[in-house]
Protein backbone atom coordinates (compact mmCIF):
# COMPACT_ATOMS: atom_id res chain seq x y z
CA UNK A 1 0.00 0.00 0.00
CA UNK A 2 2.67 2.47 1.09
CA UNK A 3 4.72 1.98 -2.03
CA UNK A 4 1.69 2.47 -4.18
CA UNK A 5 1.05 5.89 -2.77
CA UNK A 6 4.64 7.01 -2.39
CA UNK A 7 4.74 7.44 -6.14
CA UNK A 8 1.83 9.90 -6.01
CA UNK A 9 1.90 13.67 -5.70
CA UNK A 10 3.11 15.43 -2.57
CA UNK A 11 -0.43 16.47 -1.77
CA UNK A 12 -1.51 12.89 -1.69
CA UNK A 13 1.26 12.09 0.73
CA UNK A 14 0.11 14.83 3.05
CA UNK A 15 -3.39 13.49 2.87
CA UNK A 16 -2.11 10.11 3.88
CA UNK A 17 -0.24 11.46 6.86
CA UNK A 18 -3.38 13.15 8.10
CA UNK A 19 -5.26 9.90 7.71
CA UNK A 20 -2.57 8.29 9.82
CA UNK A 21 -3.48 10.41 12.83
CA UNK A 22 -7.16 9.68 12.20
CA UNK A 23 -6.40 5.98 11.98
CA UNK A 24 -4.54 6.00 15.26
CA UNK A 25 -7.41 7.76 16.99
CA UNK A 26 -9.93 5.37 15.46
CA UNK A 27 -7.94 2.33 16.52
CA UNK A 28 -7.46 3.74 20.01
CA UNK A 29 -11.22 4.28 20.29
CA UNK A 30 -11.91 0.70 19.23
CA UNK A 31 -9.49 -0.61 21.83
CA UNK A 32 -11.05 1.69 24.42
CA UNK A 33 -14.47 0.23 23.51
CA UNK A 34 -13.01 -3.27 23.86
CA UNK A 35 -11.27 -2.63 27.19
CA UNK A 36 -13.63 -0.22 29.01
CA UNK A 37 -15.55 -3.00 30.79
CA UNK A 38 -12.29 -4.80 31.56
CA UNK A 39 -10.96 -1.69 33.31
CA UNK A 40 -14.21 -1.40 35.25
CA UNK A 41 -13.92 -5.03 36.32
CA UNK A 42 -10.35 -4.52 37.52
CA UNK A 43 -11.35 -1.34 39.36
CA UNK A 44 -14.34 -3.00 41.01
CA UNK A 45 -12.24 -5.93 42.16
CA UNK A 46 -10.79 -3.48 44.70
CA UNK A 47 -14.20 -2.19 45.74
CA UNK A 48 -15.00 -1.97 49.45
CA UNK A 49 -18.68 -2.42 48.73
CA UNK A 50 -19.62 -6.01 47.92
CA UNK A 51 -22.89 -5.19 46.19
CA UNK A 52 -21.08 -3.19 43.51
CA UNK A 53 -23.68 -0.49 43.01
CA UNK A 54 -20.99 2.15 43.32
CA UNK A 55 -17.27 2.27 43.94
CA UNK A 56 -16.84 2.95 47.66
CA UNK A 57 -13.11 2.87 48.12
CA UNK A 58 -10.04 0.73 47.75
CA UNK A 59 -9.52 -2.57 49.54
CA UNK A 60 -7.63 -5.83 49.06
CA UNK A 61 -10.09 -7.71 51.25
CA UNK A 62 -11.67 -9.74 48.43
CA UNK A 63 -8.32 -10.81 47.07
CA UNK A 64 -7.34 -12.17 50.47
CA UNK A 65 -10.64 -13.99 50.70
CA UNK A 66 -10.18 -15.55 47.27
CA UNK A 67 -6.66 -16.65 48.19
CA UNK A 68 -7.93 -18.13 51.43
CA UNK A 69 -10.23 -20.34 49.41
CA UNK A 70 -13.54 -18.97 48.31
CA UNK A 71 -16.46 -21.22 47.33
CA UNK A 72 -16.34 -19.59 43.90
CA UNK A 73 -12.84 -20.97 43.44
CA UNK A 74 -14.40 -24.43 43.35
CA UNK A 75 -16.37 -23.40 40.26
CA UNK A 76 -13.29 -21.80 38.80
CA UNK A 77 -11.16 -24.94 39.19
CA UNK A 78 -13.95 -27.01 37.70
CA UNK A 79 -13.85 -24.74 34.63
CA UNK A 80 -10.09 -25.20 34.36
CA UNK A 81 -10.39 -28.95 34.80
CA UNK A 82 -13.10 -29.15 32.16
CA UNK A 83 -11.07 -27.02 29.76
CA UNK A 84 -7.96 -29.15 30.21
CA UNK A 85 -9.73 -32.50 29.85
CA UNK A 86 -11.61 -31.27 26.77
CA UNK A 87 -8.41 -29.85 25.34
CA UNK A 88 -6.48 -33.11 25.70
CA UNK A 89 -9.23 -35.12 24.02
CA UNK A 90 -9.70 -32.51 21.27
CA UNK A 91 -5.99 -32.30 20.56
CA UNK A 92 -5.45 -36.06 20.43
CA UNK A 93 -8.49 -36.72 18.23
CA UNK A 94 -7.87 -33.56 16.20
CA UNK A 95 -4.21 -34.24 15.46
CA UNK A 96 -4.90 -37.78 14.27
CA UNK A 97 -7.87 -36.65 12.19
CA UNK A 98 -5.99 -33.75 10.60
CA UNK A 99 -3.13 -35.99 9.49
CA UNK A 100 -5.54 -38.67 8.29
CA UNK A 101 -7.67 -36.17 6.38
CA UNK A 102 -4.58 -34.63 4.84
CA UNK A 103 -2.84 -37.84 3.84
CA UNK A 104 -5.56 -40.08 2.55
CA UNK A 105 -8.40 -39.94 0.12
CA UNK A 106 -11.54 -41.84 1.03
CA UNK A 107 -15.25 -41.91 0.44
CA UNK A 108 -16.64 -40.06 3.45
CA UNK A 109 -13.90 -37.44 3.54
CA UNK A 110 -16.00 -34.68 2.06
CA UNK A 111 -18.85 -35.41 4.43
CA UNK A 112 -16.60 -35.40 7.50
CA UNK A 113 -15.00 -32.16 6.35
CA UNK A 114 -18.42 -30.60 5.94
CA UNK A 115 -19.56 -31.83 9.34
CA UNK A 116 -16.60 -30.07 10.96
CA UNK A 117 -17.94 -26.65 10.03
CA UNK A 118 -21.34 -27.23 11.60
CA UNK A 119 -20.32 -26.70 15.26
CA UNK A 120 -18.32 -23.65 14.24
CA UNK A 121 -21.19 -21.88 12.56
CA UNK A 122 -24.38 -23.15 14.18
CA UNK A 123 -25.61 -21.13 17.20
CA UNK A 124 -24.18 -22.67 20.36
CA UNK A 125 -27.69 -22.75 21.76
CA UNK A 126 -28.64 -25.45 19.24
CA UNK A 127 -25.67 -27.64 20.16
CA UNK A 128 -26.50 -27.15 23.82
CA UNK A 129 -30.12 -28.18 23.57
CA UNK A 130 -29.42 -30.99 21.09
CA UNK A 131 -26.85 -32.40 23.52
CA UNK A 132 -29.22 -32.06 26.46
CA UNK A 133 -32.07 -33.75 24.61
CA UNK A 134 -30.05 -36.63 23.18
CA UNK A 135 -27.88 -37.24 26.25
CA UNK A 136 -30.89 -37.50 28.50
CA UNK A 137 -32.55 -39.79 25.96
CA UNK A 138 -29.46 -42.02 26.14
CA UNK A 139 -29.96 -42.15 29.88
CA UNK A 140 -26.99 -39.99 30.90
CA UNK A 141 -27.14 -37.77 33.96
CA UNK A 142 -25.96 -34.22 33.27
CA UNK A 143 -22.61 -33.53 34.89
CA UNK A 144 -18.91 -33.35 34.22
CA UNK A 145 -18.93 -36.14 31.60
CA UNK A 146 -21.71 -34.60 29.54
CA UNK A 147 -19.95 -31.23 29.65
CA UNK A 148 -16.76 -32.87 28.37
CA UNK A 149 -18.71 -34.52 25.52
CA UNK A 150 -20.26 -31.23 24.47
CA UNK A 151 -17.09 -29.15 24.91
CA UNK A 152 -14.97 -31.52 22.83
CA UNK A 153 -17.66 -31.40 20.15
CA UNK A 154 -17.28 -27.66 19.68
CA UNK A 155 -13.51 -27.44 20.37
CA UNK A 156 -12.46 -30.30 18.10
CA UNK A 157 -13.32 -28.59 14.78
CA UNK A 158 -11.37 -25.48 15.80
CA UNK A 159 -8.34 -27.63 16.65
CA UNK A 160 -8.55 -29.45 13.32
CA UNK A 161 -8.86 -26.26 11.29
CA UNK A 162 -5.98 -24.61 13.14
CA UNK A 163 -3.82 -27.68 12.50
CA UNK A 164 -4.93 -27.94 8.91
CA UNK A 165 -3.69 -24.44 8.11
CA UNK A 166 -0.24 -25.57 9.34
CA UNK A 167 -0.21 -28.93 7.62
CA UNK A 168 -1.20 -27.38 4.29
CA UNK A 169 2.16 -25.70 3.90
CA UNK A 170 4.32 -28.48 5.13
CA UNK A 171 6.73 -30.43 3.14
CA UNK A 172 5.45 -33.95 2.66
CA UNK A 173 8.75 -34.96 1.04
CA UNK A 174 10.24 -35.13 4.54
CA UNK A 175 7.68 -37.75 5.48
CA UNK A 176 8.38 -39.60 2.27
CA UNK A 177 12.11 -39.47 2.96
CA UNK A 178 11.53 -41.02 6.39
CA UNK A 179 9.51 -43.81 4.84
CA UNK A 180 12.10 -44.34 2.10
CA UNK A 181 14.74 -44.66 4.81
CA UNK A 182 12.77 -47.53 6.25
CA UNK A 183 10.65 -45.91 8.97
CA UNK A 184 7.21 -47.45 9.18
CA UNK A 185 4.05 -45.32 9.27
CA UNK A 186 3.85 -45.22 13.04
CA UNK A 187 7.48 -44.16 13.36
CA UNK A 188 7.09 -41.51 10.70
CA UNK A 189 4.07 -40.18 12.52
CA UNK A 190 5.82 -40.13 15.87
CA UNK A 191 9.22 -38.91 14.78
CA UNK A 192 8.47 -36.65 11.82
CA UNK A 193 4.85 -35.61 11.40
CA UNK A 194 3.88 -34.79 14.97
CA UNK A 195 7.06 -32.84 15.79
CA UNK A 196 6.52 -30.77 12.66
CA UNK A 197 2.94 -30.10 13.74
CA UNK A 198 3.85 -29.07 17.29
CA UNK A 199 3.39 -25.29 16.85
CA UNK A 200 -0.06 -25.92 15.38
CA UNK A 201 -0.89 -28.34 18.17
CA UNK A 202 0.05 -25.70 20.75
CA UNK A 203 -2.08 -22.97 19.17
CA UNK A 204 -4.95 -25.43 18.73
CA UNK A 205 -4.67 -26.41 22.38
CA UNK A 206 -4.70 -22.76 23.48
CA UNK A 207 -7.73 -22.05 21.31
CA UNK A 208 -9.53 -25.06 22.74
CA UNK A 209 -8.85 -23.94 26.32
CA UNK A 210 -9.97 -20.39 25.54
CA UNK A 211 -13.25 -21.50 23.96
CA UNK A 212 -13.98 -23.96 26.70
CA UNK A 213 -13.28 -21.63 29.63
CA UNK A 214 -15.42 -18.88 28.09
CA UNK A 215 -18.40 -21.05 27.24
CA UNK A 216 -21.70 -20.21 28.90
CA UNK A 217 -24.39 -21.36 26.54
CA UNK A 218 -23.51 -25.00 25.91
CA UNK A 219 -22.45 -25.68 29.49
CA UNK A 220 -25.69 -24.14 30.69
CA UNK A 221 -27.66 -26.92 29.02
CA UNK A 222 -25.48 -29.91 29.89
CA UNK A 223 -24.24 -29.10 33.39
CA UNK A 224 -25.58 -30.95 36.40
CA UNK A 225 -26.60 -29.48 39.73
CA UNK A 226 -23.33 -30.56 41.33
CA UNK A 227 -21.01 -29.46 38.54
CA UNK A 228 -21.35 -25.73 38.04
CA UNK A 229 -18.58 -24.06 36.06
CA UNK A 230 -17.46 -20.51 36.76
CA UNK A 231 -19.34 -18.92 33.81
CA UNK A 232 -22.60 -20.70 34.72
CA UNK A 233 -22.26 -19.58 38.31
CA UNK A 234 -21.81 -16.02 37.02
CA UNK A 235 -24.82 -16.40 34.73
CA UNK A 236 -26.85 -17.19 37.83
CA UNK A 237 -25.70 -13.94 39.45
CA UNK A 238 -25.74 -11.63 36.50
CA UNK A 239 -29.40 -10.69 36.61
CA UNK A 240 -29.08 -9.67 40.22
CA UNK A 241 -25.79 -8.60 41.72
CA UNK A 242 -22.37 -9.85 40.92
CA UNK A 243 -20.25 -10.27 44.03
CA UNK A 244 -16.77 -8.78 44.10
CA UNK A 245 -14.98 -12.13 44.12
CA UNK A 246 -16.13 -12.62 40.52
CA UNK A 247 -14.23 -9.47 39.56
CA UNK A 248 -11.23 -10.60 41.59
CA UNK A 249 -11.04 -13.97 39.85
CA UNK A 250 -11.48 -12.31 36.44
CA UNK A 251 -8.70 -9.84 37.19
CA UNK A 252 -6.41 -12.63 38.33
CA UNK A 253 -7.20 -14.57 35.17
CA UNK A 254 -6.34 -11.71 32.88
CA UNK A 255 -3.11 -11.05 34.78
CA UNK A 256 -2.34 -14.76 34.61
CA UNK A 257 -2.86 -14.95 30.87
CA UNK A 258 -0.74 -11.84 30.21
CA UNK A 259 2.04 -13.47 32.23
CA UNK A 260 1.64 -16.70 30.26
CA UNK A 261 1.80 -14.85 26.93
CA UNK A 262 4.81 -12.76 27.95
CA UNK A 263 6.47 -15.84 29.40
CA UNK A 264 5.82 -17.89 26.27
CA UNK A 265 7.22 -15.08 24.11
CA UNK A 266 10.32 -14.75 26.27
CA UNK A 267 10.81 -18.52 26.32
CA UNK A 268 10.52 -18.65 22.54
CA UNK A 269 13.13 -15.92 22.11
CA UNK A 270 15.40 -17.60 24.67
CA UNK A 271 15.20 -20.99 22.94
CA UNK A 272 15.83 -19.39 19.57
CA UNK A 273 18.88 -17.59 20.88
CA UNK A 274 20.22 -20.74 22.50
CA UNK A 275 19.71 -22.61 19.27
CA UNK A 276 21.56 -19.86 17.38
CA UNK A 277 24.47 -20.02 19.80
CA UNK A 278 24.52 -23.79 19.56
CA UNK A 279 24.49 -23.62 15.78
CA UNK A 280 27.36 -21.13 15.78
CA UNK A 281 29.33 -23.36 18.13
CA UNK A 282 28.69 -26.34 15.89
CA UNK A 283 29.99 -24.46 12.88
CA UNK A 284 33.02 -23.29 14.83
CA UNK A 285 33.74 -26.83 15.99
CA UNK A 286 33.77 -27.98 12.44
CA UNK B 1 -4.45 -27.53 -0.48
CA UNK B 2 -1.84 -29.07 -2.66
CA UNK B 3 -3.80 -31.64 -4.57
CA UNK B 4 -0.79 -32.80 -6.51
CA UNK B 5 1.15 -33.92 -3.51
CA UNK B 6 -1.66 -36.03 -2.18
CA UNK B 7 -1.28 -39.53 -3.34
CA UNK B 8 -4.15 -41.89 -3.35
CA UNK B 9 -3.16 -44.62 -1.02
CA UNK B 10 -5.39 -47.47 -0.13
CA UNK B 11 -4.79 -47.74 3.57
CA UNK B 12 -7.98 -48.67 5.31
CA UNK B 13 -6.45 -49.41 8.71
CA UNK B 14 -4.56 -46.11 9.14
CA UNK B 15 -7.59 -44.18 7.93
CA UNK B 16 -9.79 -45.92 10.49
CA UNK B 17 -7.28 -45.33 13.27
CA UNK B 18 -6.75 -41.66 12.47
CA UNK B 19 -10.06 -40.34 11.22
CA UNK B 20 -12.26 -42.95 12.89
CA UNK B 21 -12.25 -41.56 16.45
CA UNK B 22 -13.15 -38.03 15.32
CA UNK B 23 -15.82 -39.35 12.96
CA UNK B 24 -17.39 -41.45 15.68
CA UNK B 25 -17.26 -38.52 18.08
CA UNK B 26 -18.99 -36.20 15.63
CA UNK B 27 -21.51 -38.91 14.81
CA UNK B 28 -22.49 -39.54 18.43
CA UNK B 29 -22.22 -36.07 19.87
CA UNK B 30 -23.14 -33.86 16.94
CA UNK B 31 -24.96 -35.59 14.11
CA UNK B 32 -27.23 -37.86 16.16
CA UNK B 33 -28.15 -35.04 18.60
CA UNK B 34 -29.02 -32.71 15.73
CA UNK B 35 -31.10 -35.37 14.00
CA UNK B 36 -32.76 -36.07 17.34
CA UNK B 37 -33.76 -32.40 17.56
CA UNK B 38 -35.40 -32.70 14.14
CA UNK B 39 -37.23 -35.83 15.34
CA UNK B 40 -38.45 -34.12 18.52
CA UNK B 41 -39.79 -31.21 16.51
CA UNK B 42 -42.27 -33.61 14.88
CA UNK B 43 -43.40 -35.12 18.20
CA UNK B 44 -46.03 -34.15 20.75
CA UNK B 45 -45.43 -32.29 23.95
CA UNK B 46 -45.95 -34.36 27.10
CA UNK B 47 -48.46 -33.17 29.68
CA UNK B 48 -45.70 -32.37 32.22
CA UNK B 49 -43.01 -31.41 29.77
CA UNK B 50 -40.86 -33.97 27.99
CA UNK B 51 -41.73 -35.57 24.70
CA UNK B 52 -44.44 -38.03 23.76
CA UNK B 53 -43.43 -39.98 20.70
CA UNK B 54 -46.51 -39.38 18.62
CA UNK B 55 -46.11 -37.75 15.23
CA UNK B 56 -47.52 -34.24 14.95
CA UNK B 57 -46.77 -31.07 13.03
CA UNK B 58 -48.39 -28.88 15.67
CA UNK B 59 -45.09 -27.26 16.58
CA UNK B 60 -44.56 -26.11 13.03
CA UNK B 61 -48.09 -24.73 12.92
CA UNK B 62 -47.47 -22.82 16.13
CA UNK B 63 -44.35 -21.18 14.72
CA UNK B 64 -46.64 -19.07 12.58
CA UNK B 65 -48.38 -17.64 15.60
CA UNK B 66 -48.10 -13.83 15.10
CA UNK B 67 -46.49 -13.54 18.52
CA UNK B 68 -43.64 -15.85 17.50
CA UNK B 69 -43.35 -14.30 14.06
CA UNK B 70 -42.81 -10.93 15.72
CA UNK B 71 -40.06 -12.38 17.92
CA UNK B 72 -38.34 -13.98 14.93
CA UNK B 73 -38.56 -10.80 12.91
CA UNK B 74 -37.16 -8.78 15.82
CA UNK B 75 -34.29 -11.24 16.13
CA UNK B 76 -33.46 -11.12 12.45
CA UNK B 77 -33.51 -7.32 12.46
CA UNK B 78 -31.29 -7.31 15.54
CA UNK B 79 -28.84 -9.77 13.95
CA UNK B 80 -28.81 -7.71 10.78
CA UNK B 81 -28.19 -4.42 12.60
CA UNK B 82 -25.46 -6.07 14.67
CA UNK B 83 -23.74 -7.36 11.53
CA UNK B 84 -23.90 -4.00 9.74
CA UNK B 85 -22.53 -2.03 12.70
CA UNK B 86 -19.80 -4.62 13.30
CA UNK B 87 -18.84 -4.41 9.65
CA UNK B 88 -18.72 -0.62 9.70
CA UNK B 89 -16.42 -0.64 12.74
CA UNK B 90 -14.36 -3.67 11.78
CA UNK B 91 -13.58 -2.99 8.14
CA UNK B 92 -11.56 0.20 8.63
CA UNK B 93 -10.13 -1.26 11.81
CA UNK B 94 -8.94 -4.45 10.09
CA UNK B 95 -7.60 -2.36 7.21
CA UNK B 96 -5.54 -0.19 9.53
CA UNK B 97 -4.39 -3.27 11.40
CA UNK B 98 -2.97 -4.64 8.15
CA UNK B 99 -1.04 -1.43 7.59
CA UNK B 100 0.83 -1.32 10.90
CA UNK B 101 4.27 -2.97 11.03
CA UNK B 102 4.17 -6.74 11.46
CA UNK B 103 5.66 -6.71 14.95
CA UNK B 104 3.10 -4.25 16.31
CA UNK B 105 0.32 -6.04 14.42
CA UNK B 106 0.99 -9.25 16.34
CA UNK B 107 0.60 -7.41 19.64
CA UNK B 108 -2.49 -5.53 18.47
CA UNK B 109 -4.14 -8.76 17.28
CA UNK B 110 -3.34 -10.38 20.60
CA UNK B 111 -4.95 -7.39 22.33
CA UNK B 112 -8.19 -8.10 20.49
CA UNK B 113 -8.24 -11.65 21.84
CA UNK B 114 -7.13 -10.83 25.37
CA UNK B 115 -10.53 -9.64 26.73
CA UNK B 116 -11.93 -13.08 25.87
CA UNK B 117 -10.17 -14.33 28.96
CA UNK B 118 -12.68 -12.41 31.01
CA UNK B 119 -15.95 -14.18 30.50
CA UNK B 120 -18.33 -12.42 28.10
CA UNK B 121 -21.01 -12.22 30.76
CA UNK B 122 -18.71 -10.42 33.17
CA UNK B 123 -17.61 -7.95 30.50
CA UNK B 124 -21.26 -7.20 29.74
CA UNK B 125 -21.79 -6.72 33.44
CA UNK B 126 -18.87 -4.27 33.30
CA UNK B 127 -20.76 -2.31 30.66
CA UNK B 128 -23.84 -2.40 32.80
CA UNK B 129 -21.79 -0.78 35.58
CA UNK B 130 -20.89 1.97 33.14
CA UNK B 131 -24.25 2.50 31.47
CA UNK B 132 -26.95 1.91 34.08
CA UNK B 133 -28.84 4.67 35.89
CA UNK B 134 -26.43 4.67 38.81
CA UNK B 135 -23.48 3.87 36.55
CA UNK B 136 -20.32 5.79 35.75
CA UNK B 137 -21.65 7.88 32.88
CA UNK B 138 -24.83 9.02 34.58
CA UNK B 139 -23.06 9.70 37.89
CA UNK B 140 -20.43 11.75 36.11
CA UNK B 141 -22.93 13.74 34.03
CA UNK B 142 -25.06 14.47 37.08
CA UNK B 143 -22.07 15.57 39.14
CA UNK B 144 -21.00 17.99 36.44
CA UNK B 145 -24.57 19.19 36.29
CA UNK B 146 -25.31 18.52 32.65
CA UNK B 147 -28.34 16.40 33.58
CA UNK B 148 -30.57 16.16 36.67
CA UNK B 149 -32.16 12.85 35.83
CA UNK B 150 -30.15 9.79 34.83
CA UNK B 151 -30.43 8.95 31.14
CA UNK B 152 -31.78 5.45 30.80
CA UNK B 153 -29.38 3.49 28.63
CA UNK B 154 -29.67 -0.06 29.94
CA UNK B 155 -32.59 -2.45 29.51
CA UNK B 156 -33.59 -1.32 26.07
CA UNK B 157 -33.30 -2.64 22.55
CA UNK B 158 -30.45 -0.23 21.99
CA UNK B 159 -28.60 -1.73 24.95
CA UNK B 160 -29.06 -5.24 23.55
CA UNK B 161 -27.73 -4.07 20.19
CA UNK B 162 -24.77 -2.47 21.96
CA UNK B 163 -24.05 -5.70 23.82
CA UNK B 164 -24.29 -7.76 20.64
CA UNK B 165 -21.90 -5.46 18.77
CA UNK B 166 -19.50 -5.50 21.70
CA UNK B 167 -19.56 -9.29 22.00
CA UNK B 168 -19.31 -10.19 18.33
CA UNK B 169 -17.23 -7.54 16.64
CA UNK B 170 -13.86 -9.30 17.22
CA UNK B 171 -15.29 -12.20 15.19
CA UNK B 172 -15.74 -9.78 12.32
CA UNK B 173 -12.25 -8.29 12.62
CA UNK B 174 -10.29 -11.53 12.33
CA UNK B 175 -11.65 -12.89 9.00
CA UNK B 176 -11.56 -9.38 7.53
CA UNK B 177 -7.96 -8.98 8.58
CA UNK B 178 -7.01 -12.28 7.00
CA UNK B 179 -8.82 -11.34 3.80
CA UNK B 180 -7.36 -7.82 3.61
CA UNK B 181 -3.82 -9.04 4.30
CA UNK B 182 -4.10 -11.32 1.27
CA UNK B 183 -4.88 -8.35 -1.03
CA UNK B 184 -2.74 -8.24 -4.13
CA UNK B 185 -0.99 -4.87 -3.79
CA UNK B 186 -0.07 -4.72 -7.45
CA UNK B 187 -3.75 -4.57 -8.43
CA UNK B 188 -4.30 -1.57 -6.16
CA UNK B 189 -1.19 0.02 -7.58
CA UNK B 190 -2.45 -0.64 -11.08
CA UNK B 191 -5.75 1.00 -10.21
CA UNK B 192 -3.95 4.14 -9.01
CA UNK B 193 -1.67 4.13 -12.02
CA UNK B 194 -4.68 3.98 -14.29
CA UNK B 195 -5.93 7.16 -12.63
CA UNK B 196 -8.59 5.78 -10.31
CA UNK B 197 -9.06 7.77 -7.14
CA UNK B 198 -9.15 6.33 -3.66
CA UNK B 199 -12.90 5.89 -3.48
CA UNK B 200 -13.10 4.28 -6.90
CA UNK B 201 -10.16 2.01 -6.16
CA UNK B 202 -11.84 0.98 -2.93
CA UNK B 203 -15.24 0.28 -4.46
CA UNK B 204 -14.02 -1.36 -7.65
CA UNK B 205 -10.87 -3.17 -6.52
CA UNK B 206 -10.43 -3.53 -2.78
CA UNK B 207 -14.03 -4.21 -1.79
CA UNK B 208 -14.66 -7.00 -4.35
CA UNK B 209 -11.39 -8.66 -3.46
CA UNK B 210 -12.18 -8.70 0.24
CA UNK B 211 -15.76 -9.94 -0.18
CA UNK B 212 -14.94 -13.45 1.11
CA UNK B 213 -13.71 -11.88 4.34
CA UNK B 214 -16.83 -9.77 4.58
CA UNK B 215 -19.02 -12.84 4.09
CA UNK B 216 -17.02 -14.88 6.60
CA UNK B 217 -17.22 -12.10 9.18
CA UNK B 218 -20.91 -11.53 8.62
CA UNK B 219 -21.64 -15.24 9.10
CA UNK B 220 -19.58 -15.20 12.29
CA UNK B 221 -21.67 -12.34 13.66
CA UNK B 222 -25.13 -12.90 12.20
CA UNK B 223 -25.67 -16.56 13.11
CA UNK B 224 -24.41 -16.54 16.71
CA UNK B 225 -26.36 -13.37 17.43
CA UNK B 226 -29.55 -15.25 16.54
CA UNK B 227 -28.95 -17.65 19.42
CA UNK B 228 -27.13 -15.61 22.06
CA UNK B 229 -29.74 -15.42 24.78
CA UNK B 230 -27.49 -14.21 27.55
CA UNK B 231 -26.74 -10.87 25.91
CA UNK B 232 -30.40 -9.89 25.84
CA UNK B 233 -30.72 -11.26 29.38
CA UNK B 234 -28.02 -8.96 30.73
CA UNK B 235 -28.51 -5.87 28.57
CA UNK B 236 -32.23 -6.05 27.87
CA UNK B 237 -33.48 -7.04 31.28
CA UNK B 238 -35.93 -9.86 31.89
CA UNK B 239 -38.51 -8.67 29.40
CA UNK B 240 -36.30 -8.89 26.32
CA UNK B 241 -37.49 -11.66 24.04
CA UNK B 242 -35.48 -12.74 21.05
CA UNK B 243 -35.29 -16.06 19.29
CA UNK B 244 -32.50 -17.30 21.58
CA UNK B 245 -34.50 -16.47 24.71
CA UNK B 246 -37.58 -18.05 23.18
CA UNK B 247 -35.85 -21.36 22.43
CA UNK B 248 -34.07 -21.44 25.78
CA UNK B 249 -37.37 -20.76 27.50
CA UNK B 250 -39.20 -23.53 25.62
CA UNK B 251 -36.50 -26.02 26.60
CA UNK B 252 -35.80 -25.12 30.19
CA UNK B 253 -38.78 -23.23 31.55
CA UNK B 254 -41.97 -23.86 29.55
CA UNK B 255 -40.65 -27.35 28.81
CA UNK B 256 -42.28 -27.51 25.43
CA UNK B 257 -39.43 -29.36 23.75
CA UNK B 258 -41.15 -29.99 20.41
CA UNK B 259 -41.80 -26.27 19.93
CA UNK B 260 -38.27 -25.33 21.01
CA UNK B 261 -36.95 -28.02 18.67
CA UNK B 262 -39.00 -26.67 15.76
CA UNK B 263 -37.43 -23.22 16.21
CA UNK B 264 -34.02 -24.88 16.44
CA UNK B 265 -34.67 -26.74 13.20
CA UNK B 266 -35.17 -23.36 11.53
CA UNK B 267 -31.76 -22.30 12.84
CA UNK B 268 -30.17 -25.59 11.73
CA UNK B 269 -31.59 -25.26 8.20
CA UNK B 270 -30.55 -21.61 8.03
CA UNK B 271 -27.00 -22.52 9.13
CA UNK B 272 -26.69 -25.30 6.55
CA UNK B 273 -27.96 -23.07 3.75
CA UNK B 274 -25.53 -20.30 4.70
CA UNK B 275 -22.62 -22.78 4.90
CA UNK B 276 -23.46 -24.22 1.49
CA UNK B 277 -23.74 -20.75 -0.04
CA UNK B 278 -20.53 -19.54 1.57
CA UNK B 279 -18.57 -22.59 0.38
CA UNK B 280 -19.17 -21.32 -3.16
CA UNK B 281 -17.55 -17.92 -2.56
CA UNK B 282 -15.00 -18.35 0.21
CA UNK B 283 -12.73 -20.73 2.05
CA UNK B 284 -14.67 -22.48 4.80
CA UNK B 285 -11.53 -22.64 6.94
CA UNK B 286 -11.67 -18.84 7.29
CA UNK B 287 -14.75 -19.29 9.44
CA UNK B 288 -12.77 -20.72 12.33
Amino acid sequence: MDDAIKGGAAMKRKEKKKMGAGSIIFMALVYLFLYMPVFVIILFSFNKNNSNIAFDGFTLKWYLEVFKGDSLMKNFWLSIELALVSMVISVVLGTLATIGLYRYEFKLKKFINGLLYVPIVIPELVIGLASLASFSKMGMTMGFATMVFAHVTFCLPFVIITLRSRIADFDSSIEEAAMDLGANQWHTLKRVTIPMLTPGIISGALLSITLSIDDVIISYFVSGAGDITFPIKVYGMVRGKITTNVYVISTLMIIGIVVVYLGAGALGRFLEKRKEIRDIKKIEAQ
Amino acid sequence: MKEKKKKERKNTLPILCMVGPTSLWLLFFLLIPLIYVVVISFMTKGAYGGVVFKFSIDSYKRIFDPLYLTVMWKSIVMAFETSVICLIISYPFAYMLCKVPAKVRGILTLLIMLPFWVNGLIRLNGWSNILRDSGFINTLLMKIGIIDQPIQMMYSEGAVLFGMVYTFFPFMVLPLQSSISKLDQSLIEASYDLGARKVKTFVRVILPMTLPGIFAGTIQVFIPSLGAFFISDVMGGGSAAYLGNLIQNQFLVARNWPLGAAFSVLLIIFTLVVLKAYSKVGDLDDLA
